[in-house]
């Protein structure tokens, strides 16, 4: 069959995090977007890089949204959903800004492992100074530009830092690949070599993951 | 009560297969009568045919005034120029089901012999069981007649969903895009119940006859009508049918103890009275039984084996209040699709119409529809 057409589909603005995350996938890949929203970073992976791009998103209005488009998006929830894929479905499975929001994260990480051969996982790091600073003097749970929802409406029940983060990955045997700090205006972060230190200053950041 | 007289016989578009149809129970039907319409035009290489495959009570009528009820098309608020299913750029067809009453081969038509030779008396309850995939095999057939190898989409709601299922399921090659909407992999213990009460209802009626009701010109109409009361209450849902009646009463403000005091009662008794002077009771029972029969999985092997290694893409769709196919049931099909790494999107559209919902002016679901389509479509370079 031949290669799909380009979608008509501008991916104006792209959120960072997500234009780095297209960075990292190869051409023609098999890609997972768990919590794809309306499909922004699937319609580019498809028009730029002829990606078979399949996504998953909790909130049926992105979701329409996203099918509306011409994508093959399912309404789903990645703590129960990822269950019925099979092994090895995917090159990539890719979960931007989810992770501290699902009931079990660590098992969420592991379906990824299972289905897809690498995973990409963005979140936004709790270890970030101003948040530590914020508890630390204030006394109340951190109110900043990334965490902004208050406690008792977050949606973000699993928040972990960076250094929690490589923890978990190394108590369940998965490779960090590649990892990455970046700030919320977008800059990568230049704390490259030490993650204690992107740990302090990096507000959100991305690793790539592998089976051992 | 007034005894209606027997639908008035009315000339379909139909095509006539000589050699005839197997079916599963392993009879033959022959000749094979499908009555279909089509609206667009097929491209030179015939890679821009939809089928529509229609529900229970439906017909091939899908995009234009029908012909004895002078109703508007069953789903023209979907398939037309510039709509969802748009007929401007693809050729869509859409078949009288196997088994129906609007001309193809079923119990309202002549009965034939093994050779094709008519008898001269109707079918009637002597038409054979027949299955879901025997409605689907009668179609494949007109396709392959028409010349197409492959459709670029097979799309139907309820019933019309379990032939899409079954399209792609036994004719993988033939389908590129399959949009099975509020429907299931098999028909459950509870939709075959409510079937059964409407199956023991027309039976019940000393009208039908023992089913040779042709013989005395009348029809069992107090039965049919009670099947479709009946399946009509499973296509609303309770909040559709409060939202449309409550406890509205007919006339007068306050319960006078007489019959027929609820406006929702008139609503059901006019629902059974347009029914029956259009669909054949004897169809009815031969139609509701092959749903009951359905199930995807038993057919094939397991629904691993039924989708595995699938080239077609699904959209599915369900609806909130549709409790006849539930939103579980199209979740347990995704997950099916999911285990055999097909493409497949998922929507469930939140509405209180129940599962009628498919039928009726929901945007968000004749969006997703339509860009399914149009996605389709752009992929095959159309």
């Amino acid at each position: 069959m031949r290669p799909p057409a380009p979608v008509q589909y501008v991916a104006k603005n792209m959120r960072l995090d997500l234009r780095i995350i297209a960075e990292m996938i190869p051409e023609r890949a098999r890609v997972l977007d768990i919590g794809c929203g309306d499909g922004t970073l699937m319609a580019h992976l498809v028009t730029e890089k002829a990606v078979d791009a399949r996504g998953m998103e909790i909130d049926m209005k992105e979701a329409t949204e996203a099918v509306a488009n011409g994508l093959a998006v399912i309404h789903g929830d990645a703590d129960t959903d990822l269950a019925f894929y099979p092994d090895d479905a995917f090159d990539y499975v890719v979960l931007s800004r989810t992770l501290q929001a699902v009931e079990r994260p660590r098992e969420v990480l592991s379906q990824m492992l299972r289905i897809g051969r690498h995973a990409i996982v963005s979140f936004p790091n709790f270890g970030h100074w101003e948040v530590r600073l914020k508890l630390l003097l204030g006394g109340r749970m951190p109110d900043t530009e990334t965490w902004s929802r208050p406690w008792y409406e977050t949606p973000n029940i699993h928040p972990c830092t960076i250094l929690d983060f490589v923890a978990l990955a190394e108590m369940d045997g998965h490779v960090i690949e590649r990892w990455l700090a970046v700030d919320e205006r977008g800059l990568k972060a230049p704390w490259r070599r030490s993650v204690r230190l992107a740990n302090m200053f990096g507000q959100q950041a991305l690793f790539l993951l592998r089976r051992k | 009560m007034n005894q209606t007289a027997p639908p008035p016989p009315i000339e379909h578009q139909r095509t006539v297969l000589r050699d005839g149809l197997r079916l599963d129970s392993g009879q033959l039907i022959r000749p094979l009568h499908v009555a279909w319409r089509s609206y667009g035009t097929l491209n030179a290489d015939r890679s821009n045919a939809i089928l529509i495959c229609h529900a229970l009570t439906g017909d091939q009528y899908v995009a234009e005034r029908h012909p004895s009820t002078g109703k508007p098309g069953w789903w023209a608020n979907l398939v037309g120029p510039g709509l969802p299913v748009d007929t401007d750029r693809f050729f869509v067809i859409c078949a009288n089901v196997l088994g129906g009453c609007m001309g193809s081969s079923g119990p309202r038509e002549e009965m034939t012999d093994a050779d094709g030779n008519g008898l001269g008396r109707p079918w009637g309850t002597d038409f054979p069981s027949i299955t879901i995939r025997d409605m689907v095999r009668a179609q494949k057939m007109l396709v392959d007649h028409l010349g197409i190898d492959r459709l670029l989409a097979v799309i139907g709601g309820s019933m019309g969903g379990m032939q899409v299922l079954e399209w792609a399921a036994t004719f993988p090659q033939s389908v590129f895009a399959a949009a099975p909407i509020a429907c299931a992999t098999h028909h459950s213990a509870q939709n075959i119940a409510f079937h059964e009460v409407g199956r023991a209802a027309i039976q019940a009626d000393p009208d039908w006859m023992g089913g040779r009701y042709w013989e005395t010109g009348r029809i069992p109409e107090r039965g049919l009508s009670v099947a479709r009361m009946v399946a009509h209450i499973t296509y609303l849902s309770e909040a559709a049918l409060t939202r449309k009646f409550g406890r509205e009463l007919q006339g007068g403000s306050a319960l006078t103890f007489l019959e027929d005091v609820f406006q929702v009662q008139s609503y059901l008794r006019h629902q059974g009275s347009t029914f029956v002077r259009r669909f054949d009771a004897n169809s009815y029972l031969t139609i509701t039984r092959a749903m009951d029969y359905f199930d995807l999985a038993t057919e094939h092997g397991g629904l691993a084996k039924a989708f595995g290694g699938t080239p077609t893409r699904f959209l599915v769709a369900s609806f909130s209040s549709d409790w006849l196919f539930p939103t579980s049931e199209s979740r347990a099909l995704v997950r099916a699709l999911n285990a055999a790494a097909a493409r497949v999107s998922f929507i469930e559209i939140t509405t209180d119409k129940g599962h009628d919902a498919f039928l009726l002016d929901e945007p968000d679901f004749h969006r997703a529809l339509g860009g399914f389509v149009a996605g389709a479509a752009r992929d095959l370079g159309l």
